[in-house]
């Protein structure tokens, strides 16, 4: 292989796509995904995700750069040529088909004979336990009953790579997590690569093995879904990953994997060093609720104690939440499993919070 | 727990003045719904029910032959019409009696005209008798046979009389059988003879060239409604806009406009003659026969079959022919495979549409048409401005509703009226 090319199995190589000609709505992509993993695009809507999910299957053409597929540059593959499977938001199940017609559609189209494709549309359907459905139209199945199908037909023909298009996002909250469940368990029993595209960020923290974070046009961060979450490389990740408590201040110490910032009110707080590198400069740290801790004996003896008021308790069944004033701001949130020893604040207690300095980033400010 | 207890109570009591209540509300409302569209019913009722029963009506009545010579009638019932022989002098005395009063009611002509339908030369036959039944007396003047027989040798023939008596009778079906180049001769139906016949062959051909235009209005049509449903919202407008121009424009301008391209000497013919692609001794006849009815009526009638087109194409999301292709499906079987499919309601709906107006063309067919182009509804026409045949004119025109109708129903039954979005 020459050099530049790498052995993902998909691979987007300084990949730019602008619709107007005056802005990018993707900037300089690269990414490398290696077949059989399970990378979810998660991003605002807006960021370019579906952009790059539309190259893949060639409904868009690049302005710039390449996407390779297996090794070969696909760019001016046409979309039927590239044998991808794809899974669209709406389902896209042919209304004027049957289920097992909407299945055999692929393989029709590839000129499979008729005895091998009725042994596929009965696979596709065991494998989304749908086979008694072969006989009825989409109009007549329910929303999750509709998906299922539509995976079952972006198998059918057994393509390397699938993709999906905010595949649930029609879908209720309980069929939803079902439904992650199936597609990843599919998907790897499969072992096919898949590309998933969503805004739903559990979705993309339960399903993949690699998330990719689009904002603005790039990829903020890639990394599995705990790293994502436990280490955000930026205040945008922090913030759209799960919950994320920020206070603004300008670093006053600095050394090795720890610093103190001094907060705008002059509070003076412990955190992990991530985008910042020496003492003055300006950041925006990052907290999760749930490693807020309010009872300092849990605390390591030198760690710098915060003051804090209680401004609204929350009862939310599984856990507590808790609203508190830090550092001048009122929207800091502090999360409690609720268990039987736990102690309940008041509305208008004073306390002090405190926390570990590697579960508190300094990020970008 | 207490207003649980009482209410079941409350509903006994007042469910009688509830269900009055109940009425006399739905009743105003129905009043009211009534009354708005009241003008538009009586609208409806006095300019398009009305006529259409009228036109029915007439398509069958034949009072007249019974009310001018009702003792005529009277006295051919005893005459054997299988016969060859002429019918006794009664008759005659009947039909001149019937005669003198018939002119002095004036009805003598309009009478004379109505049986010109069915006897050739039956007004001239009238005329002549009339100048001397006139002066006749009834009662002493006869015999009478013999001296209408001089008259006018058309008394004489037993043909006129069996025409007399097979429309005697208050209906008739002649008008349907006429309307269908047929005609009772002894009773018996037979097919008119072939100099004759022109209104089978003109039902065949606004059928058979109404289908040629519908086909090629889907034809021109089908690539600019996808065109309009897949292009950004701006540019759609603003082709919608050239689609509905024609719209606003007189039928009657937009006719006389195709009138002045494909003319002898017109643009068309010119251009080619100048290019010299064509010899100005043999200019293309662009004009007055079934090409120009069929190439100007294309142009008329395709904005009604873009339209319906245009809006079932809106709704056919662009995921599935992105569907088909992502499951291998090159542009072609794509597009007829999946989309084509979805967009047969709108075809039917254009169709239909496009057909049932092309069906009842007028003024267009006249315009450009010429003789060879011209449709059933120009013989309709002719026959009410020229022959005044009011009955002809009914029976063509019940035959075309029917046909029309027949063919709605085929619709619903095939495609379904509820699949048919016209916007």
């Amino acid at each position: 292989m020459t050099s530049g090319k790498t052995d993902g199995f998909v691979v987007f190589d300084r990949v730019q796509k602008s619709y107007d000609g005056e802005t990018l709505v993707v900037k300089d992509l690269n990414l490398e995904i290696a077949r059989g993993e399970f990378l979810t695009m998660l991003g605002p809507s807006g960021s370019g995700k579906t952009t790059c999910l539309m190259m893949l299957a060639g409904f868009e053409t690049s302005t710039q750069g390449e996407i390779r597929l297996d090794g070969k540059a696909i760019n001016n593959i046409p979309p039927h040529k590239r044998g991808i499977g794809m899974v669209f938001q709406n389902y896209a199940l042919f209304p004027h088909m049957t289920i097992a017609e909407n299945l055999s559609f692929p393989l029709e189209v590839r000129n499979i004979g008729k005895s091998e494709r009725e042994g596929k549309i009965r696979r596709a359907l065991d494998m989304v336990q749908m086979s008694d459905f072969a006989g009825r139209r989409p109009a007549q199945l329910s929303g999750g009953q509709q998906q299922r199908i539509a995976l079952a037909r972006a198998l059918v023909f057994e393509p390397e790579l699938v993709l999906m298009d905010e595949p649930l996002g029609a879908l209720d909250k309980q069929l939803r997590e079902h439904m992650q469940f199936e597609i990843t368990k599919l998907a790897h029993s499969l072992g096919i690569t898949t590309v998933y595209v969503t805004h739903d960020q559990t979705e993309a923290l339960t399903m993949s093995d690699n998330v990719a974070v689009f904002n603005d046009g790039r990829i903020q961060q890639l990394a599995p879904p705990e790293e994502l979450y436990e280490r955000p490389a930026n205040s945008f990740v922090a913030q759209f990953i799960g919950e994320n408590n920020k206070l603004e201040g300008v670093v006053e110490t600095i050394d090795g994997d720890r610093c103190t910032v001094r907060l705008d009110d002059g509070t003076l707080i412990d955190a992990q060093p991530v985008n910042v590198t020496q003492a003055g400069e300006r950041t925006r740290v990052s907290i999760r609720p749930e490693r807020v801790e309010s009872n300092p004996e849990r605390l390591p003896e030198d760690a710098h104690l915060v003051e804090a008021e209680v401004l609204e308790f929350i009862y939310m069944g599984d856990t507590f939440r808790f609203r508190l004033r830090v550092g001048g701001k009122d929207d800091f949130v502090m999360k409690y499993r609720n268990a039987q020893d736990q102690q309940r604040l008041e509305a208008g207690q004073k306390i002090r919070i405190g926390w570990l300095p590697q579960d508190c980033r300094a990020l970008d400010a | 727990m207490s207003t649980n207890a009482t209410e079941p109570q409350l509903d006994e009591l007042n469910s009688g003045q509830i269900k009055r209540q109940l009425g006399r509300a739905l009743r105003r409302q129905k009043l009211r719904a009534l009354l708005l569209i009241a003008p538009l019913l009586i609208f409806i009722i006095v300019g398009f029910i009305n006529p259409i029963a009228s036109m029915l009506l007439r398509s069958v009545e034949n009072n007249i032959v019974q009310e001018t010579l009702p003792r005529t009638i009277e006295a051919l019932h005893d005459w054997d019409s299988d016969s060859d022989e002429l019918p006794p002098e009664e008759t005659f005395t009947a039909l001149a009696a019937d005669l003198q009063i018939a002119i002095e009611n004036r009805s003598a002509l309009t009478f004379a005209r109505r049986m010109n339908f069915e006897i050739a030369g039956f007004t001239t036959m009238i005329r002549r008798v009339q100048r001397e039944v006139r002066g006749w007396d009834v009662e002493a003047d006869g015999p009478f046979r013999e001296q209408m027989i001089d008259m006018h040798r058309g008394w004489g023939e037993v043909q006129t009389w069996r025409a007399i008596e097979a429309y005697s009778s208050p209906y008739t079906i002649g008008y349907y059988l006429a309307a269908v180049d047929m005609t009772m001769v002894n009773g018996e139906i037979e097919s008119m003879p072939d100099n004759q016949s022109l209104h089978i062959m003109l039902f065949w051909r606004t059928i058979w060239m109404s289908g040629l235009i519908c086909f090629l209005t889907l034809l021109l049509g089908y690539p600019i409604a996808y065109l309009l449903a897949n292009i950004k919202e701006r540019h759609a407008n603003l082709l919608l806009i050239l689609v509905l121009l024609p719209f606003w424009t007189s039928l009657l301008v937009r006719t006389s406009a195709w009138k002045v391209l494909l003319q002898e000497q017109g643009v068309i013919n010119q251009v080619l003659v100048a290019i010299g692609l064509v010899a100005d001794d043999a200019r293309l006849e662009l004009i007055n026969n079934k090409l120009g009815v069929i190439i100007a009526m294309t142009h008329i009638l395709l904005p009604f079959m873009i339209l319906p087109l245009y809006s079932v194409m809106k709704t056919i999301p662009p995921s599935y022919v992105r569907a088909a292709k992502s499951l291998g499906a090159n542009d072609w079987t794509a597009f007829w495979r999946v989309y084509f499919p979805q967009s047969v309601p709108g075809i039917g709906a254009g169709a239909i549409l496009v057909f049932i107006l092309a069906v009842g063309y007028y003024i267009t067919p006249e315009l450009v048409g010429g003789p060879s182009g011209m449709f059933i509804s120009n013989r309709i026409a002719h026959q009410w401005n020229v022959s005044g045949n009011w009955g002809l004119v009914g029976a063509l025109g019940t035959i075309m509703l029917l046909a029309v109708l027949v063919l709605y129903w085929l619709y619903d039954r095939i495609v379904g009226i509820d699949n048919v979005k016209l916007g």
